[in-house]
């Protein structure tokens, strides 16, 4: 989780190979001891989808608007299991019932345009859930659904989780999500993880500023309403950042010291690594 | 004093085929059916429901995006004039509407900056550098920088392209503004910026916010009224926290009990048994029926009409004001 423009999706394209060729990528990404990142692109393409499948953030950058649902699902079946014909067909309406929607047969024939936004995400879950991924990358996968087929879906990928060991990289902005959800969670801030710890840890013991500034912004459901409180100023530029801490300008916990260099990721207890000299 | 916007027994329909396509025989699928609310000026009515239900629909149908099967859309007591007319166009100005799929929304041809000044070229306002300075000044109102201006919708983060599509609704300076999930993919501390900012030009502007959005905290947060829809119906209807804090329809009690969250201490959640809805079959009686844990003989008979309860808020369910 993290702030608006801090990374989060761009950190996973950049693992997949999909940012095009005026990104430059540095690092690496291993998957079982392969390096992904410089990987030949036949190679890459054996990967996404198959062993690493991605739920994008914008339907639109997936659906295409002039296909059925029924044939884009079945595209992906084909490239990713190998499945033609009617066993395609009754794969594709197996996976749109598993994710809610009504009326499966009837659906496949439908263009996304004929769908609500909700229905278009599931049905991005169901074509990421096609290729029976290792790894699946849910980028915001369930913010156009309301809190019961949220809690549906999200019941779902914990099934799918537990009865094929499929791992999950959930990014989220629903506070609520992530602790229901995640077993442990990366806090970005930046282009940087700035805190990295087990779940309850996060949220009762926050030990970064910025992560506490996130949970002082959320609202509540009942008590009175109160004015809600931003984390006060806004990201630098990336291609601008400060020379200390990013956070530094921002953070009302700064000394001078934050502004001399980058602080680096310490382990403030066992399995919680925070970037604050401060923590 | 006449509401901003009076909708009244707004219906929408489909023709679909049911079954496998492309057989099947033809049927009507009911995207909204017989939907009534008003909206005053400098008012919010949140609009919630499961996905499906109906809201972006209505949300067309508001702005005359979409032509209604049945039913009327009043504007400061006027019909809203045949789509595509001239007085149509001149009404669309100050009836905006912030798309829920913001990259759909956009042209990724064109850059940010020409994107949230063509409201102003569309209708011949201002000179260019007016409205080059007003987009600037609207971007900084959205927590973006002055840098976004020249970049493409590709080259932006989630968030910060729904912002873009905020930031080009508002240039117009309407008066009603239709929000569909304007802040799901913004993270909690640019949520309450954004927020604040519609709370803020409401008061300044006496904006009214048709708000729809899946995040109950954050419509409970800007909400006047709240409406919540299921199978293109409302269902229930009333003040925010009468509302969620003890929702009198089954299904408005469903949705509160299954909002996530990261206190521990966590509450029971009702799980919906059953189908999920299907437009194109409603269930008689009550739509609800197959899946409300009360369900009686009649509800699946009769349909339970939008009532007023003893506490001023209306539900439409046999039960109302009997459960909890
Ligand atoms: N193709 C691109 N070219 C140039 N800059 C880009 C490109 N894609 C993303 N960026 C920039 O990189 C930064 C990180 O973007 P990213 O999409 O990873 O953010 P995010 O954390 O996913 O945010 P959100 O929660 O809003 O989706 C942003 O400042 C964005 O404007
Ligand atoms: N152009 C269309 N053709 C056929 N059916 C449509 C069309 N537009 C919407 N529908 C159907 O109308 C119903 C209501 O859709 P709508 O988009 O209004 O739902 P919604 O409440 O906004 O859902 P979400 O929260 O998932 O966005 C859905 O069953 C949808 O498939
Ligand atoms: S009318 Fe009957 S079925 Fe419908 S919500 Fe009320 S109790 Fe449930
Ligand atoms: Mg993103
Ligand atoms: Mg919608």
């Amino acid at each position: 989780m993290g702030e608006s423009g801090c990374g989060k999706s761009v950190t996973w394209l950049a693992a997949l190979g999909l940012l095009g060729s005026r990104a430059r990528i540095g690092g690496e990404v291993r998957l079982e001891g392969r390096d992904l990142v410089g990987a030949p692109v036949a190679e890459l393409e054996r990967v996404r989808g198959r062993r690493i499948a991605m739920i994008f953030q914008d339907p639109s950058s997936s659906l295409n608007p002039v296909h059925r649902i029924g044939r884009q699902l079945g595209e992906a079946l084909r490239l990713h299991r190998g499945l033609d014909g009617t066993a395609a067909e009754a794969e594709a309406r197996r996976l749109l019932d598993r994710v809610h929607i009504a009326d499966a047969q009837r659906r496949l024939g439908d263009y996304p345009h004929e769908l609500s936004g909700g229905m278009n995400q599931r049905v991005m879950i169901a074509m990421a859930l096609a290729g029976q991924p290792d790894l699946l990358v849910a980028d915001e996968p369930t913010t156009a659904l309301d809190a019961t087929v949220q809690a549906q879906i999200l019941e779902l990928l914990g099934e799918i989780r537990r009865d094929s060991g499929m791992a999950l990289v959930l990014i989220s902005h629903d506070l609520g999500v992530v602790a229901e959800n995640t077993d442990r969670v990366c806090v970005m801030y930046a282009g940087r993880v700035v805190e990295d710890a087990p779940i309850d840890t996060v949220f009762e013991a926050p030990a970064h500023p910025y992560t506490r500034g996130l949970l002082a912004a959320l609202p509540e459901l009942d008590g009175p309403r109160r004015v809600l409180t931003p984390i006060a100023g806004v990201v630098p530029d990336p291609w601008n950042l400060p020379t200390g801490c990013s956070f530094a300008p921002r953070c009302d916990r700064r000394i001078e010291a934050c502004e001399s260099a980058p602080p680096m990721p310490t382990e403030k207890a066992a399995d919680h690594r925070v970037a604050c000299i401060r923590a | 004093m006449t509401p901003l916007l009076e909708v009244s027994n707004l219906s929408r329909v489909y023709d679909v085929r049911r079954g496998a396509w492309p057989f099947g025989r033809r049927a009507t699928l009911h995207a909204v059916d017989g939907v009534s609310f008003e909206l005053a000026a400098g008012r919010t009515l949140g609009l919630v429901g499961e996905s499906g239900c109906g809201k972006t629909t209505t949300a067309k149908l508001v702005l005359g995006l979409v032509p209604p099967s049945g039913g009327e859309v009043r504007v400061a007591g006027e019909s809203l004039p045949e789509i595509g007319s001239p007085s149509w166009r001149a009404l669309r100005r100050r009836m905006q509407m912030v798309y829920q799929d913001p990259l759909g929304a956009l042209d990724r041809r064109l850059s940010v900056g020409r994107q949230v000044m063509e409201p102003l070229a569309i209708h011949g306002l201002g000179k260019a550098a007016e409205r080059r300075d007003k987009a600037l000044a609207m971007l900084d109102a959205v927590g973006l920088a002055p840098h976004h201006f020249d970049r493409f919708p590709h080259e932006l983060s989630g968030g910060q392209r729904q912002r873009i599509v905020l930031a080009r609704a508002l240039m117009l300076d309407p008066q009603l503004l239709v929000c569909d999930e304007p802040i799901s993919a913004l993270d909690v501390s640019i949520q309450a910026q954004v927020v604040n900012l519609l709370l803020a030009l409401q008061q300044r502007l006496g904006l009214a916010y048709l708000f729809i959005s899946h995040d109950l905290r954050m419509v409970r947060q800007v909400s006047h009224e709240v409406a919540v829809m299921y199978l293109g119906r409302i269902v229930e209807r009333g003040d925010p926290d009468q509302l969620f804090s003890a929702p009198a329809h089954p299904y408005t009690q469903a949705l509160v009990s299954a909002i996530p969250t990261h206190i521990r201490h966590k509450r029971r959640r009702l799980v919906l048994p059953g189908e999920p809805p299907n437009p194109v079959d409603r269930p008689a009686g009550c739509a609800f029926h197959p899946r409300c844990r009360h369900a009686i003989a009649r509800c699946r008979v009769e349909t339970p009409e939008l009532r007023t309860l003893a506490d001023g808020r209306r539900a439409a369910c046999h039960l109302a004001g009997q459960i909890g």
